[in-house]
């Protein structure tokens, strides 16, 4: 009698072992994770932050300077050049990949023949790394060998294209590169926005004798508008951190006149040593991210609450 | 979908039809041109660049430039082509792909199934990590990769890719394992499955197409790299893509752009040919990457 009540304490206590070794398992496979993202994220981006108030230049120092190295960073002419070139390249990078976008996908989705062979043709260049894309549109611009040259023999003797290697201009093949690679990708957010639009609603306005015109900025547009708000989003953050674009199209050059924030941090880190400098402007950008995303992402994960 | 309205054109006469197809087949060619150009200029000869259109079709097509940048072209101070190179990203790409969606299937597992006080806020960080810009983290990974004796090696890259693509692989699957039927998961529990027997037996299965969209995703975004890659590789050791970038900047003898080309051409196939074989999957990668929650 009792030998049975010990055993089914003993069996009774290793089943609640085995349900709390159940209960924390799941925690326990998940931790590692998210141990290294608090880290090599997190923990990362405090050292970083704390490396921009240091002196730091090939190697890290750790003793504290205070604001030094903003004002360094504020004082740098390219750091400005960077600024300028990052608020020129950003609007109208994500404006024309918008309004593409926004187009093509209209056009799309007119009941067209062939959809499925154009769609792919428009989307391509976003599979392509950005060096790909950097180094075909440096042949194709380039004016000794690409569009000047071929409208010049063309006949077109007068034809002028020369934006690679004028200074005033290179930002906006930049401009021109990116948005051919991230146009497609709009076209595919706003195509799938459209054919998620009630197509009763657009029967109804066009019984009512609305115009096409009238129906798209009344009706279709106004639907998309959580389309229009991802689509800034992501074409925001990806202007934001373009990198390798710049650097196999212009190389930031020429001189500096294509410098953004993300060439302005590496050069100023691994080249010229000024760590504490590069560390700074990494902070600033951070913040610039920081401040479009954080609100974003709340408000989606509250949304899913509902 | 079958309700659409007619067409949105008024009637949609033949003169709206010929614009739309207008413009359509306007923007499709100047899509494809950068990648014609591309193609034809890798089968010419450089005396043919130079005195030729470089809209015109090879007169004499030849494929030295394509052994020339896989076998000989010179990068940098070796001249050994890009297949070195090719070979780097595959090993980088391979484990750091297969790792990330892994962990990525288990946290989305956990997330969705096995909730546990806190799992929001959790969930929440490694949600905001996917979009910090790299540049906020770039000179502490670069010591302590140093640090631990992973700096310039394929295994550092592998463990920055997968870290960095944890945040990614995480969302993609938390999503799709949301619409899974938690019921399943209670009946099995009451049936006696454990936690990692639930995953593989009955998660894991029903998984085929986000762990397709998953690979995908992050196969693109890791050979397509080059910020990590041109950070924390050097000389030998280095991935496709900053090779590429420093074959085409290498200003030693002629500038051979037929070489640059083909060079390009081969460093895009992969992430191409996954792009042609199953586009869908693709898109569907990018979407969720976009459109959060």
């Amino acid at each position: 009698m009792s030998t049975t009540t010990a055993t089914r304490a003993i069996s009774h206590e290793r089943a609640s072992m085995r349900d709390k070794l159940q209960d924390w398992l799941p925690r326990l496979v998940l931790a590692p994770s998210f141990a290294v993202i608090l880290l090599f994220v997190y923990g990362f981006i405090l050292w970083t932050i704390y490396l921009s108030f240091t002196h730091s230049r090939m190697m890290p120092v750790y003793t504290l300077t205070g604001f030094d190295s903003y004002m360094r960073l504020f004082a740098q002419p390219s750091w400005w050049m960077a600024l300028k070139n990052i608020a020129i390249f950003g609007v109208l990078y994500v404006a024309i990949c918008i309004a593409l976008g926004l187009t093509l996908a209209i056009l799309l989705d007119q009941k067209i023949r062939g959809e499925g062979v154009l769609r792919p043709i428009y989307l391509y260049p976003m599979a392509v790394s950005f060096i790909v894309t950097g180094t075909a549109w440096k042949w194709f611009l380039n004016p000794g060998t690409g569009l000047e040259k071929t409208m010049q023999d063309w006949g077109w003797t007068s034809f002028h294209f020369d934006w690679l290697v004028n200074a005033d201009m290179a930002i906006y093949t930049v401009v021109i590169a990116g948005v051919w690679q991230a146009a497609g990708f709009c076209m595919a957010m706003f195509l799938a926005g459209l054919r998620g639009i009630d197509g009763e609603i657009m029967k109804a306005a066009q019984i009512d004798g609305a115009s096409t015109y009238a129906t798209y900025r009344r009706i279709v547009i106004p639907a998309l508008r959580p389309v229009f708000l991802s689509a800034f989003i992501v074409l925001t953050h990806m202007a934001i951190k373009s990198y390798d674009l710049v650097i196999a199209l212009t190389g930031g050059g020429p001189g500096n006149a294509t410098e953004l924030p993300s060439t302005f941090m590496y050069s100023y880190t691994f080249t010229r040593n000024q760590m504490s400098v590069g560390a700074s402007s990494a902070v600033i950008m951070l913040m610039t991210v920081a401040a479009i995303i954080v609100p974003y992402l709340y408000s989606e994960l509250r949304e899913k609450q509902r | 979908m079958s309700a659409r309205v007619e067409s949105g054109m008024a009637g949609g006469s033949l003169a709206s039809k010929i614009v739309i197809y207008g413009l359509l087949l306007v923007f499709a060619v100047i899509f494809l041109t950068p990648l014609f150009v591309m193609l034809i200029t890798s089968f010419k000869t450089l005396d043919e660049i130079r005195d030729g259109n470089m809209l015109s079709l090879p007169q004499h097509p030849t494929i030295a430039p394509w052994l020339s940048a896989w076998g000989t072209a010179c990068i940098g101070l070796t001249c050994g082509g890009i297949k070195g190179y090719f070979g780097n990203s595959i090993e980088m790409v391979v484990p750091a792909v297969a790792i990330s969606t892994l962990l990525g299937a288990i946290n989305g597992y956990i997330l969705t199934k096995w909730r546990f006080p806190g799992h929001k806020p959790v969930f929440a960080l490694m949600l905001f990590a996917c979009f910090i810009p790299f540049q906020a983290v770039l000179i502490p990974v670069a010591r302590v990769l140093g640090m631990v004796g992973l700096g310039n090696s394929i295994a550092g890259l592998v463990l920055v890719h997968v870290i960095y693509g944890l945040g990614f692989t995480t969302l993609f699957f938390r999503n799709y394992y949301e619409a899974f039927p938690s019921e399943l998961v209670r009946a099995a529990q009451i049936d006696g499955a454990g936690f990692f027997q639930i995953f593989s037996r009955i998660l894991l299965p029903a998984s085929g197409p986000i762990i397709i969209v998953t690979v995908i995703f992050q196969f693109t975004n890791i050979w397509n790299d080059f910020l990590f890659g041109s950070s924390f590789a050097s000389g030998d050791g280095v991935p496709m893509t900053v090779a590429l970038n420093n074959l085409v900047n290498t200003s030693t003898g002629v500038k051979e752009y037929n070489v640059d080309m083909a060079a390009a051409i081969i460093a895009a196939f992969p992430t191409l040919f996954v792009y042609v074989v199953a586009g869908r999957y693709f898109v569907r990668g990018l979407m969720a990457g976009a459109v959060k929650g």
